[in-house]
Parts: structure tokens; sequence; C-alpha cells
């Protein structure tokens, strides 16, 4: 397709501006991170490591860095079981409902985080008279983490056909040999990349994390929420937020990357 | 070849909905033959490749295997090994594992499995390209990977579903010559696939030709050709001439009617040529006829003219009949 001049270069600037509205805070965050004025004038005059070691040091942070991080891995668990498993059934098998299935596994992703939230509160205190916890914070976020996962295989198991299995067995493989030496390795990379999104979504989420935690526990998100509105806590409230943008930024780069990997490759060509 | 039957297949049948894809086919196969399934796309002849296979499950009817009942085993269980059309290649696997594929889930040592592997390897001529992975083949390079990884574990039966189908026309007619050569090395019966009619002639021993899920006539490539029992399979493999003379309907081949004028054939008939399709070693005449029907003359480029009137002749015994 060609464009013209101008219209290629108002293309350009609207790219830029978009970019820059959703990138330009971000940097001031982590400027600001290093920024050695309590009151954050702008521009920086000197930058310190201070606030970073401060943070470093304080107990409630590093107890939301870890349940954040607890949180997400075992959402991401979940999610992959789970996911894998629903992919697996729907695009190898036929049965009544089907279309129905995939379209609720997939819609959690687009439902308001509030309603899911309150939906899945009410339903662990009232219906299941269960209390919040790490346990509830981790069924809230498999919710949504289940549809990557669940995206991301059906996805690699329509374009790897039936063919590959059908070899295998010819050869004298049974279903099991015929998983783990054929299905499997074709699928890890798709399992990997649905994985890290997962996680990625799992440690940045607040709204769903807000309902279905209990006072015990504060992830890295509601930590930040908790602590915005106290003044002296400002300086470490911008390095966790940093934190929390390099921590996000990675799965999803790196799951990006393996995704274009093996549709670029030609692997399933 | 002997006349040992290898697979029988007795009244199987198969549907897909409404669709009668297999219609009650009985069928012997014997040890060491190349027979090839030909017919047009959806005329079931796939399906029962897969049936052998055993991908798919018969609705009623048997397939027996050296005298074994097999219809109800997974393809895991049968003695047979299948070349698919898009070969099937382990993607993330080098050539040299995806030949030893089979032998490794039999759990044949790594050096027994290894040492046959390189032989097959060296049979379709691929020495030097153990570690390749499928990506980085050719495509015949591919199509003879395939070949290796099925044969390999020698079974008592091969299955080629459309092998040829994805070559362009030269490896293609290369591929034909190499695998009936194989065929005839390893001596292992061949069940071959395919809707290319001239494929089929060159290539097998036997030919069943397949419509609308049934088996319209069984037999060797020149008593198919020179013989057809049907209309179907008479249009199917090669073209006809099908005219009506003194009352009677006939069939005539093109490349059998000459339009020589010293009159090589005990019928004749006279006509002008209306058009010519130049077709490389042969160009196809199109006559109009004194009786008034068209008839087709596939010859050597001969140099007539639109317009020429001739006489065209043939001998009655190319003739044949059709239901």
């Amino acid at each position: 397709m060609t464009i013209s001049r101008n219209a290629r270069l108002l293309l350009a600037s609207l790219l830029g501006v978009g970019l820059a509205f959703i990138y330009i805070p971000l940097t001031v965050v982590v400027i600001n991170s290093f920024n050695s004025s309590r009151t954050f004038s702008w521009p920086p005059q000197e930058f310190t490591t201070k606030w970073w070691t401060m943070a470093l040091d304080n107990t409630g942070v590093r107890e939301a860095l870890k349940w954040s991080i607890l949180a997400g891995l075992l959402a991401t668990a979940i999610a992959l079981v789970l996911g894998s498993s629903l992919a697996f059934a729907v695009s190898r098998y036929n049965f009544f409902g089907k279309e129905v299935i995939s379209l609720l596994v997939v819609l959690p992703i687009s439902l308001p985080g509030v309603v899911t939230g309150i939906a899945l509160n009410n339903a662990f205190t009232k219906q299941l008279g269960m209390s919040t916890g790490l346990l509830t914070v981790v069924i809230g976020h498999a919710t949504f983490c289940i549809v990557v996962v669940y995206n991301n295989a059906v996805a690699r198991l329509r374009r790897m056909g039936t063919s590959l299995q059908e070899a295998s067995m010819d050869l004298g493989a049974n279903g099991f040999t015929t998983f783990r030496l054929i299905t499997l390795p074709n699928m890890a990379s798709a399992l990997l990349a649905g994985g890290l999104l997962a996680f990625g979504l799992s440690f940045d989420e607040i709204v769903v994390t807000t309902f279905t935690a209990g006072p015990g526990i504060e992830t890295l998100p509601i930590w930040i929420y908790n602590n915005l509105f106290r003044p002296n806590q400002t300086p470490i409230v911008n390095v966790v937020a940093a934190t929390l943008v390099f921590i996000s930024i990675v799965p999803i780069y790196l799951s990006q990357r393996l995704s274009s990997d093996s549709s670029s490759g030609g692997r399933f060509s | 070849m002997s006349d040992a039957v290898i697979v029988s297949i007795r009244a199987l049948k198969r549907s897909f909905g409404e669709v009668r894809a297999v219609d009650d086919i009985d069928l012997d196969i014997r040890e060491g033959e190349f027979l090839t399934l030909l017919g047009p796309s959806g005329s079931g002849k796939t399906t029962v490749l897969r049936m052998i296979a055993g991908f798919e499950k018969p609705d009623s009817g048997t397939i027996t295997l050296a005298g074994k009942d097999v219809s109800q085993l997974p393809p895991y269980e049968r003695d047979v090994n299948t070349v698919f059309q898009d070969y099937a290649l382990f993607p993330h696997m080098n050539v040299l594992e995806n030949i030893e594929y089979g032998l490794r889930v039999k759990g044949v040592s790594k050096e027994e499995r290894r040492t046959q592997a390189l032989v097959a390897l060296k049979q379709i001529r691929l020495e030097g390209y153990e570690a390749r992975k499928p990506a980085q083949l050719s495509g015949g390079q591919r199509q003879r990977v395939a070949l290796a990884r099925a044969l390999v574990n020698k079974p008592s039966v091969l299955l080629l579903d459309e092998p040829l189908g994805a070559l362009d026309l030269k490896l293609r007619e290369q591929m034909q010559i190499e695998l009936k050569a194989l065929q005839r090395e390893v001596g292992i019966t061949f069940i071959f696939v395919t809707h290319d009619q001239e494929e089929a002639l060159t290539m097998s021993d036997r030919i069943a030709v397949f419509n609308h899920g049934k088996i319209e006539q069984l037999g060797a490539p020149r008593e198919i050709y020179e013989n057809p029992k049907s209309e179907f399979v008479s249009e199917f493999v090669g073209q006809t001439n099908r005219i009506e003379l003194d009352g009677k309907k006939i069939n005539i081949r093109p490349e059998f009617v000459s339009s020589a004028h010293s009159g090589a054939g005990d019928r004749s008939i006279k006509a002008t040529l209306r058009d010519e399709i130049f077709v490389g070693a042969t160009t196809r005449y199109l006559f109009d006829t004194e009786p008034g029907f068209s008839m087709i003359s596939t010859q050597p480029n001969n140099g007539l003219k639109i317009g020429d009137a001739v006489t065209l002749s043939w001998q009655r015994e190319k003739e044949f009949l059709v239901q």
C-alpha cells in the first residue's frame, strides 16, 4: 500500500502523540524515583538512589512484592493447567455447546473487574463461607489468566492441525507418548508465552484483588494505592511504581517475541 | 508379488452425516503389489486409506490385515505405516530423529535404530542431511524423509495419501519412477491414493477406480484404460470419443483415431478440421464429421490446417463398450 507524503506525516504525528500520552507519564514516574528532591520539583536538580534503598528496606514493600509474586505464580500455574486442557477439549473434540464454552472461557477478560471482584467476594464469603486470603486472590486472578493461556493454546493447536498426532500414532506411539513427544514440545513456546502474559496480568491487577484479598494480604498495586496519599511515602511509591512497570514489561516483551518467533519461523508451514 | 492376500476388505461402510463416503466396499489387496485407489475428490478413496491406517473407524464391515481383523484397533497397533499428503514431519526434530521415531517408540535401542535410520537415509539418498530440520528441506526432500520415516519400520503395508500432490510436475514424474523402483526393491505392499489418472497408470500393478463411495472397476492399468467398464471410468481415465455409428454406440480413444490418408484402420469416416489444441509432444485435433458429430484425434503435429478435409480411421478392435 502506498500512502501520500502528507498522510504519512499525519499518521506519524498521531502515532507520536499516542505513544507520548502513554509513555511520558510512565517515564516521569521512573525518573522521579531517582529525583533527590522530596517534593519532586521538576526538572530534577539532582539524582539519587536513596529512595530505592529505602524501598528495599521497607518491610511493607517486601511483603507486598512477595504476595504479588506468589499470587502471580499460583494463578499462572492454575491458568496453564486449566487453560490448556480447555484448549485441547475445544480444538480436538466435538461436543454439544462447544462454541458457548469457548465464549464463556474468554468472557472474563472483558468483564468489568469491579463486577468480577464483587461477585467473587460474594461467592467466597457468603455462599462458600471462605475467608478472603491468598487462595481467593489466586482464584480471582486465575479467572482472567486462563483466558490468555487458552487463547495462545487454541491458536497453536489450530495451526498444528491433527496430522502430527496422526503421524505419531501411525508410527506406533500411543496417545500419551504422542502427547509427550509431539504435542507438548510443539505447544511449549505458546504455553510459555501465555504463562508470561498471565503472570504480567496478575502482577499488576488491582480491582479484583481489592475485593478478593483479605486484610492480611497486600499486593504491590494495593500497597501503592494504600500509600499513595501519605506524603512521606511518596518517594517509595514512585520506586514501587517503577518496579511494577519493569516487572510487567519483561514478561509481555518475552511473550511477544515467543509468539512472533513461531508464527514467522514457518515451523508449521 | 504373490497371490497371497495381505489386506482384505469386506462390506466396508462409513458415512459422514448424510454422505456415504464409503458405500459397501469389498477389496482384496495382494502381498507385494502396488495398488492405486484412483478417483475424484470425495469419491471415498482417502477414507478407505484412513480406515486401513486406523484414523477412522468403519460404521460396519471388516478390514483384515495378514489374517487378523484390525478394524477396531488403534493406529499404533497396526502393522501399517502412512506417508501423509502434507508429510507431517515433526517440526521440532531433525531428519534423523524423524526417521528414528517409529523405532524409538517401539523401544529399539539407540545404536540399533541409528544404524537402521542411516540405512534408510542412504536409501533415499539424503546422506549428510541428518541434522537438518524439516523446515530446511525442499518439498522433494521432505517427501523422501516422510517415505524413509515410514519404511524404516518395515511395515507389511505402506499407505500413501497423495504423496506427490504438492510437488511440481517435473519432480512428480521423477518421484513416480523412484517410488515404483523403491517399491520393487523393498517388496512391501503399497496402497497409493491419487486423483491423477496418469500417475495411477504409470505406477500401479492394479488400479481401483472409485466413484461415489464405490469401486467402479478394479484391474491392471492397461485393462482399465483399454477396457473401461463404465462411462465414468472411460471419462476419468483418459479421454473418449463417444459416438453413434450405424445405430450402435461406440467408444474410441482419441489417440487411436488417425487422420492419415492411407487409412490405417478398418473404420473410416469423412471429416473436416474445426480446431486444434497444441499440447506439446502431441496436438489435439477437433473434427466435424460427415454424420454430424464431433471427434477428437490426438496425434503428433502433422501440419493440418483448419478447414482441411480428411478421412478419419481407426481399428475396430480398439473400440470398447461401456454400460
